[in-house]
């Protein structure tokens, strides 16, 4: 198994936010990630690199494992861990640099200098997002000149520069209009031959055209985890029933 | 009850006005001071001059002897607030507990409410004497005491508003920089201060307004000597300076001397408003990159 969590209680503060929750997940897939709002999907995404941890009232029970190791013992380096798990956000969030710097940062704070390295990453980064085309002849450009779903493309870029091995993305398409949100659905396709991928997303259909597992959140708990498939046509519990037929959430 | 809305919207109209008027009324009277000064005196010698000779028998009228004691400390008093205030609003926005940045925002802004006097006898009676420990050229009356003093005064101005201005960087952004693996300190660095650069410009901007504007420290510890010199052992005279001298001194209205304090007004005046209206540009713009 390439990702797992073993019965993780979560809390920020007084709140429990996550109970009991284990799953595991196998080595180059796409996970779905659904639920109404506020039911702890987007924490869960958040544990596998460690993005809770700017939070000061957080605490975590249980164990989450990337490739058998406990991402959560005392030994492990954080900012190592996050360089081979990736995230995209809900917004776009490019830095206010040039598009090539962009994607170079993650392996300039990592401490690569040789500048051919870099520039062949950086291409080869930006292929693998379906950007390069758009963006080669002006690189130097800022990123904010980019389209929100070039923007978008560009932090999975990003991301992708550093060699992660697994990708977390949270509701990467939310704030993108149709046809940009349908290019980062391919893109996702595509990434999943190299990439573990986990997507939290608030469109079913997106969930089910995209991913090979979903698992479906509500109130804090994993209410079902089951094959994409299985899950939207033949659900076992009613809670999920009612929500993928649109009676709630 | 109409009729009361009407009387009550009228005169915060009023109120509004006044402020406006009185603004108004104050340029009037500077530029209207100011030409008539420079039918007397011509703009370029004023420019060019490199002597300013007003209250002599032989009358020099060059502003930059004026200008280079305002520079001079301002410069210096920006040499100490700039990179201290920038690491304090790092500290305060990216590394501080949010218990501990709640007390020490809030006392440091206390610097900002110290009267300017009480830093500029402190700069005259303690700091001088000081650093003629160090550099025992230095003269009684200086530009370095001051510069120091006022860079104290300022300090809160910069590091008050340039932690406004990190704060304000959305949250996700310095997400994205710790998800690919950077550390607090390159994310601080390279994204937090390059996101929050308009704002922490604006920060220094209003401070380099504030310095160039301040006149009780300068007037205490600076000395009153006219002086076209970069070098801050030596006593200077700032713009502000001259114009307190003059106003407290007994030159008789309407004569030329009177009206060379106008002149430098006006020339503060202008140099301020510059300053202010590239800080509003710079905020404008800076709104506009984030929405």
């Amino acid at each position: 198994m390439k990702i797992e969590a073993k019965n993780v209680n979560f809390f920020y503060g007084p709140d429990q936010v996550l109970r009991d929750i284990s799953m595991s997940i196998k080595k180059n897939t796409v996970t779905a990630l659904i639920g109404p709002s506020g039911c702890g999907k987007s924490t869960f995404l958040r544990l596998f690199n460690r993005m809770n941890d700017l939070i000061e009232t957080a605490k975590l029970e249980g164990e989450i494992l990337i490739d058998g190791v406990d991402i959560y013992n005392k030994n492990i380096n954080v900012n190592e861990l996050r360089k081979t798990i990736g995230m995209v956000f809900q917004k776009p969030n490019p830095f206010p640099k040039s598009i090539f710097e962009n994607v170079a940062y993650g392996m300039k704070v990592n401490g690569i200098t040789d500048k051919s390295i870099i520039e062949e990453s950086v291409e080869e980064s930006l292929k693998q997002a379906a950007l390069w085309e758009e963006v080669k002849d002006k690189l130097k450009k800022s990123a904010f000149a980019l389209s929100g779903g070039q923007q978008q493309r560009l932090c999975i870029a990003r991301a992708l520069a550093v060699k992660p091995s697994v990708l977390l993305m949270d509701e990467p398409a939310s704030a993108l209009d149709p046809i940009s949100s349908i290019k980062i659905e391919e893109l996702i396709y595509q990434l999943k031959a190299s990439y573990t991928i986990m997507i939290v997303t608030h469109n079913m259909q997106q969930a089910s055209r995209t991913s090979d597992k979903t698992a479906f959140f509500y109130m804090g708990e994993l209410v079902e985890f089951d094959d994409t498939r299985t899950l939207f046509t033949n659900p076992k519990k009613e809670r999920t029933q009612n929500y993928i037929t649109g009676r709630f959430g | 009850m109409n009729i009361k809305e009407k009387i009550i919207e009228k005169g915060l109209l009023f109120c509004a006005l006044l402020t406006i008027l009185t603004t108004l009324g104050i340029i009037a009277v500077l530029v209207i001071q100011s030409v008539s000064f420079f039918k007397e005196v011509s703009f370029l010698d004023f420019i060019t001059d490199t002597e300013w000779t007003p209250l002599f028998s032989n009358k020099h009228y060059g502003i930059l002897p004026l200008f280079a004691g305002t520079f001079l400390t301002t410069f210096i008093a920006i040499l100490v607030a700039v990179p201290i205030g920038l690491i304090i609003a790092i500290y305060l926005s990216e590394y501080a507990p949010k218990k501990l940045r709640n007390i020490l925002k809030p006392a440091l802004e206390v610097l900002a409410a110290v009267p300017t006097v009480v830093y500029g006898y402190f700069a005259l009676v303690y700091v001088t004497p000081f650093l003629q420990n160090i550099f025992p050229s230095l003269s009684g009356f200086n530009s370095l005491s001051p510069g120091l003093m006022m860079g104290i005064m300022i300090l809160p101005l910069v590091s008050s508003l340039s932690e406004d201005a990190l704060y304000a960087v959305p949250k996700f952004l310095k997400e994205g920089s710790f998800a690919l693996g950077a550390t607090k300190f390159q994310t601080a660095w390279k994204v937090m201060v390059p996101a929050a650069f308009s704002g922490i410009a604006v920060s220094v901007i209003l401070a380099i307004s504030r310095a160039i504007g301040e006149t009780m420290i300068v007037a205490i510890a600076a000395g009153q000597q006219p002086r076209l010199t970069m070098n801050p052992l030596v006593p200077v005279e700032t713009a502000t300076t001259y114009i307190v001298q003059v106003s407290m001194g007994d030159v008789p209205h309407d004569s030329i001397e009177y009206k060379t304090i106008f002149a430098v007004g006006m020339s503060l005046f202008v140099f301020t408003l510059v300053l202010n209206n590239i800080s509003f540009w710079l905020k404008k713009r800076y709104q506009e990159t984030y929405n």
